[in-house]
């Protein structure tokens, strides 16, 4: 059923001067499903993003999405196929308002913005829509705020905004929570429910009762290499698991 | 189910965002600014030497047009002197040799920097951060030497006696006052040039790749594009203030090409503050100010300068204008 998987990886492995961060690692990721990355720190799984992203070149194997091979093309034209990803470390524009932030992503759909003889008041006409994104995210009273000034809750929440500003077929998030309180993890895990009615998330988290909570697909990685697959209750039954979470530690 | 009135609250709100904008989509306090600095142009030569003048305005011009890359693209070139030296030269030799008209030398000069940025750049721009920088040096350098090399750029001496000519072939730019205000034109139309492409799509674009580069080709932006559009830009601005430049003072020589001329730049922009509209004008006003009027210490000049911008950089990183900015609380 080639039709439901958005996103397949096969055989992906990457070497940093003989070190393998990413060994021959198998994936699949069914169209409208949130699945989740999960391993101890060090696994491979900010390298795995990098590689599925082609923000690095793999040392091997192949990518495939919506069924066409992707192994060679370059980061950019990645997000022009639908495919967004989000950093580890939060990716805000910090001199730009949160307003600005959104509206780059909003821009895009005028293709390349190289007239630089135009006033940048053209660009207002994305001035509601990017409202309407940051509202989504809790973040409609900052809108004119600098980006680098938000609390860190908040830049993640307005990284996710500016994502979703490119209505992207398919989010890859690399830890969306990390660092936030209780309250923020809430909101955005009912964002991150929210997006995914319409798209495929592919998310790695190490707040496990989030993942059990969103996640319906679960893979585990552990130094470089699928561990074990499938559905929570599956998951976190596995004794290779437990050895490797209570092994290594994670956080 | 809170959408629809949180949709009816940006409606209302989305008008309010927009900053306060008057003429040419400039907010007032930079309106103001520019027509302050107009207003001072147009009195100077009637105060002040305007040699002087044409000079401060020429380096404020290579500052902003530097500032242009370093600012607002994330990209210190330390190569910059190759522009603005290869214009001052090609304006010098077509006016010269040629006997070109001057707005047809320094249009010519403006284009060879322009090609030079678009070959310097496209290979530059693959490497990041000091390696950029060196890369734009080395560059820089490849122009001295060939400088010093080629027959028509006349050596150590230079291109001499370049004439002014008649503007359009009517206008007698001989007298210092009549170039004069052929050269606040030209610093003008670049000044306006440079505000415009900050405050453009493409400027939007460009600050957030100095921001943040793997963001923005996150978002699908192929950066290398912009960094390479925005050095040609800059290279090509920076040609123009060596083109006029030459005309100004009838010589090209070879300390327009030499990387002195490179630092010299970076440190006008610095002190004015880097990533600000003025900052720049401000900073090569004052080292253009510095050197004429300390030129009686002979070589302490170098030093005198050199300490001031250790002071000034440990004192004020943001630059004069970007403190006085922050005083201010408005981004100036
Ligand atoms: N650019 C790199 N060069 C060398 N080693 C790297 C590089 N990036 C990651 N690594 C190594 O690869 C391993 C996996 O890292 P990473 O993918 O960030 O793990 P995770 O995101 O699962 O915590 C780590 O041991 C890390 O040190
Ligand atoms: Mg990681």
């Amino acid at each position: 059923m080639i039709n439901d998987v958005i996103l397949a990886a096969k055989g992906l492995t990457k070497q940093f001067k003989g070190f393998v961060a990413v060994n021959d690692v198998d994936l699949q990721v069914d169209r409208g499903s949130i699945h989740a990355l999960i391993g101890p720190n060090g696994a491979g799984k900010t390298t795995c993003f990098n590689l599925l992203t082609k923000f690095l070149q793999p040392t091997r194997g192949t990518i495939t999405y919506n069924g066409r091979d992707i192994t060679r093309m370059q980061p950019a034209d990645i997000a022009r196929l639908g495919m967004v990803r989000s950093f580890q470390i939060s990716a805000v524009f910090p001199h730009l308002t949160a307003l600005e932030n959104v509206r780059i992503a909003l821009q895009r759909q005028r293709g390349d913005s190289f007239d630089f003889w135009r006033s940048e008041r053209v660009l207002s006409g994305f001035d509601g829509r990017a409202l309407a994104l940051l509202d989504e995210v809790g973040l409609a009273n900052f809108a004119v705020a600098p980006a680098g000034a938000l609390p860190y809750g908040r830049k993640r929440a307005l990284e996710i905004a500016t994502t979703l500003a490119l209505d992207p077929e398919m989010l890859l998030l690399d830890e969306p929570m990390a660092g936030m309180g209780h309250e923020d993890v809430d909101r955005i895990a009912g964002v991150i429910q929210r997006i995914a009615q319409k798209r495929t998330v592919l998310m790695v988290e190490h707040n496990l009762s989030v993942v059990a909570r969103l996640a319906s697909r679960i893979t585990v990685l552990a130094r470089g290499k699928v561990l074990a697959e499938g559905d929570y209750a599956t998951v976190s039954k596995n004794p290779d698991v437990i050895d490797a979470y209570i092994g290594a530690g994670h956080g | 189910m809170a959408a629809e009135t949180q949709n009816a609250r940006t409606q209302v709100a989305a008008p309010a965002l927009t900053p306060p904008a008057s003429m040419m989509g400039m907010p007032r306090h930079h309106l103001l600014i520019f027509l302050g600095l107009l207003a001072l142009g147009l009195i100077g030569p009637f105060v002040l030497y305007p040699v002087f003048l044409m000079k401060v305005m020429c380096f404020a011009l290579f500052a902003c047009a530097f500032n242009l890359l370093l600012g607002y693209g994330g990209l210190l070139s330390f190569g910059h002197a190759a522009y603005f030296g290869s214009a001052s030269y090609v304006s010098a030799y077509a006016a010269k040799a040629w006997g070109l008209t001057p707005e047809l030398a320094i249009l010519l000069g403006t284009a060879t920097a322009a090609v030079l940025g678009l070959v310097f750049g496209a290979l530059a721009i693959r490497r990041q951060g000091i390696y950029f920088a060196m890369v734009t040096l080395a560059f820089a350098q490849m122009v001295y030497f060939f400088s010093v090399q080629a027959p028509f750029t006349g050596g150590e001496d230079g291109i001499q006696s370049v004439p002014r000519g008649h503007l359009f072939g009517l206008i007698d730019l001989g007298p210092d006052r009549s170039l004069y205000f052929l050269v606040l034109a030209v610093t003008f139309f670049g000044l306006l040039l440079i505000y415009r492409i900050i405050h453009s799509p493409f400027g939007q674009v460009l600050k957030a790749i100095r921001d943040n580069e793997p963001r923005s080709i996150s978002l699908g932006y192929r950066t290398n594009q912009y960094k390479l559009a925005v050095f040609v830009l800059s290279a090509t601005l920076a040609g123009l203030a060596g083109a006029t430049k030459a005309l100004v003072f009838q010589l090209a020589s070879l300390t327009d090409v030499y990387w002195t001329m490179s630092g010299e730049v970076v440190l006008m922009t610095l002190l004015g503050g880097m990533g600000t509209v003025f900052g720049p004008i401000v900073g090569a006003a004052v080292v253009v100010t510095m050197q004429n009027y300390l030129a009686t210490f002979g070589a302490w000049v170098t030093i005198i300068q050199g300490v001031i911008f250790v002071v000034s950089v440990l004192l004020f990183r943001e630059g004069i204008i970007g403190v006085l900015g922050r005083w201010l609380k408005k981004p100036l």
